[in-house]
């Protein structure tokens, strides 16, 4: 079975236990949204405070919001001792990665596109003048978050407080991307396009993606079995 | 070709060797008893020659191979102390996975005959979290004989199992040996165990203490091997 099938089995298997039991789905969007909400009633900010927090507002709900996901990609296979059937099974440990990232992928991906027109909403923004650059730094952005997130998930897996051990080695990890993903949302909400002064921060994210994706692909078999 | 070699396997946790220099062979067709006391290291010895975790020192081959290589991980398969199925899909729905992950030609038919073998083809579409524990333990037997391996690992395999799935695993097992696959499994029941048993390997405190053929005398007596061999 080539790389891809193998990948793609291992995402519908987790898209389609994740859409059924809709626990970390369901716990991520309502974090997400509570959080946006409470923020908009605490303080109130004008026009000008929103456009210049609005970068590290988005971002740190994104990222808190998605581990709530982040967490039960590799901890889902605990139960039953599901994990052990997949490392028995014959596909490489690098399928079984992106596997597992892409279907993460795309559930934060689903939670940051709905909280993303409330955050316009309750904040009176106007965040869709470069709708498609917003969202490549958001796909780029939540591909960082993922791929920490998910080996982070596996390094974390049978470890007895993996709740909080995950987020406390995950964050840390994450400042570049989260730098970036924050400077140049803010500078897109605020209606600066992608390029020029901001260039460099778009690097820094696809240098990030790039890495991690690489060192994790590489890593997961040593992770899961010494 | 011997079908599972163990050559002076060593483990550590820390500072304690829960394998010490353990010798291990399995011949095609046969069917070895590993028994022991609770902590003989027989559960961690089975995970490292499936290749779910790495000796210290020491090698183990599955037909010469490695048990990482990805054409070994095809030639096996394992049952745990846990069902190893997801409790959110369907029983039809973890066969299918389970055939897709090990390339069959046809994992849906390969799922309907195994759901038709072990019984469960009329709760197919049933989730599993809604199974009975027998219902489990006989998706958990269909799981692993799945893609047919030529080498079977079952640690504990008729503990917690009901007298449906005991028949069940049993039938299924002597049909695996009389196709000449090897099976290895760990036990405290010997009785089970050595029915369909041909050797036997007694492990004491992490080390072989006895590896050889059964004899009637151990069906008779089951606690012969280790009044013979056992503790110190």
């Amino acid at each position: 079975m080539d790389f891809f099938r193998e990948m793609w089995v291992i995402t519908r298997k987790d898209l389609r236990a994740e859409l059924r039991t809709k626990e970390a789905i369901n716990a991520s969007l309502a974090f997400s949204l509570v959080i946006l909400v409470l923020f908009s009633f605490a303080f109130d900010p004008t026009e000008k405070e929103t456009v210049s927090m609005s970068g590290g507002l988005l971002w740190i709900v994104f990222a808190f919001a998605g581990t709530l996901v982040l967490n039960r990609s590799f901890a889902r296979e605990v139960p039953n001792d599901c994990l052990d059937a997949l490392v028995a099974a014959p596909i490489s440990g690098a399928a079984l990665f992106m596997g597992k990232a892409l279907a993460n992928f795309l559930l934060v991906l689903a939670v940051e596109l709905v909280s993303l027109p409330v955050f316009g909403i309750f904040y009176n923004v106007h965040w869709t003048s470069h709708f498609w650059s917003l969202m490549l730094v958001l796909a780029l952005g939540t591909w960082g978050l993922t791929v920490i997130g998910t080996i982070f998930s596996a390094l974390t897996v049978n470890i007895r407080l993996r709740e909080l051990m995950a987020p406390l080695l995950v964050y840390p990890m994450l400042i570049p991307a989260l730098m970036s993903a924050m400077q140049l949302s803010m500078d897109l909400i605020a209606g600066k396009p992608l390029g020029g002064e901001n260039q460099i921060w778009l690097r820094l994210l696809v240098a990030f993606d790039v890495i991690f994706t690489a060192l994790s692909l590489v890593l997961l078999e040593t992770v899961l079995v010494g | 070709m011997t079908a599972v070699a163990a050559e002076g396997v060593w483990k550590y946790y820390g500072d304690y060797p829960a394998l010490r220099d353990v010798m291990l062979r399995a011949e095609p067709g046969t069917c070895l008893a590993l028994i022991g006391r609770n902590g003989a290291g027989k559960t961690t010895l089975l995970r490292i020659i499936g290749g779910f975790s790495k000796a210290g020192r020491g090698q183990v081959r599955i037909f010469g191979n490695d048990p990482r290589e990805t054409q070994t991980r095809r030639r096996l398969g394992w049952i745990g102390h846990g069902i190893s199925v997801y409790d959110e899909l369907s029983a039809f729905e973890n066969l299918s996975l389970f055939g897709r992950l090990y390339d069959l030609p046809d994992p849906r038919k390969a799922a309907m005959e195994w759901l038709e073998r072990t019984g469960l083809e009329r709760v197919k579409d049933g989730l599993v979290r809604e199974f009975s524990r027998g219902m489990r333990q006989r998706l958990a037997v269909a799981r692993a004989f799945l893609h047919q391996p030529s080498v079977l690992l079952l640690d504990e395999p008729f503990t917690a199992l009901d007298d449906r799935a005991i028949a069940v695993l049993q039938r299924l097992l002597r049909d695996a040996l009389a196709e000449g696959r090897t099976v290895v499994m760990s036990t405290h029941q010997l009785r089970e165990a050595l029915e369909l048993a041909t050797h036997v390997a007694l492990l004491n405190r992490g080390k072989t203490a006895f590896q050889g053929e059964r004899t009637a005398q151990m069906v008779q007596d089951p606690g012969w091997v280790y009044a013979h061999y056992g503790e110190d």
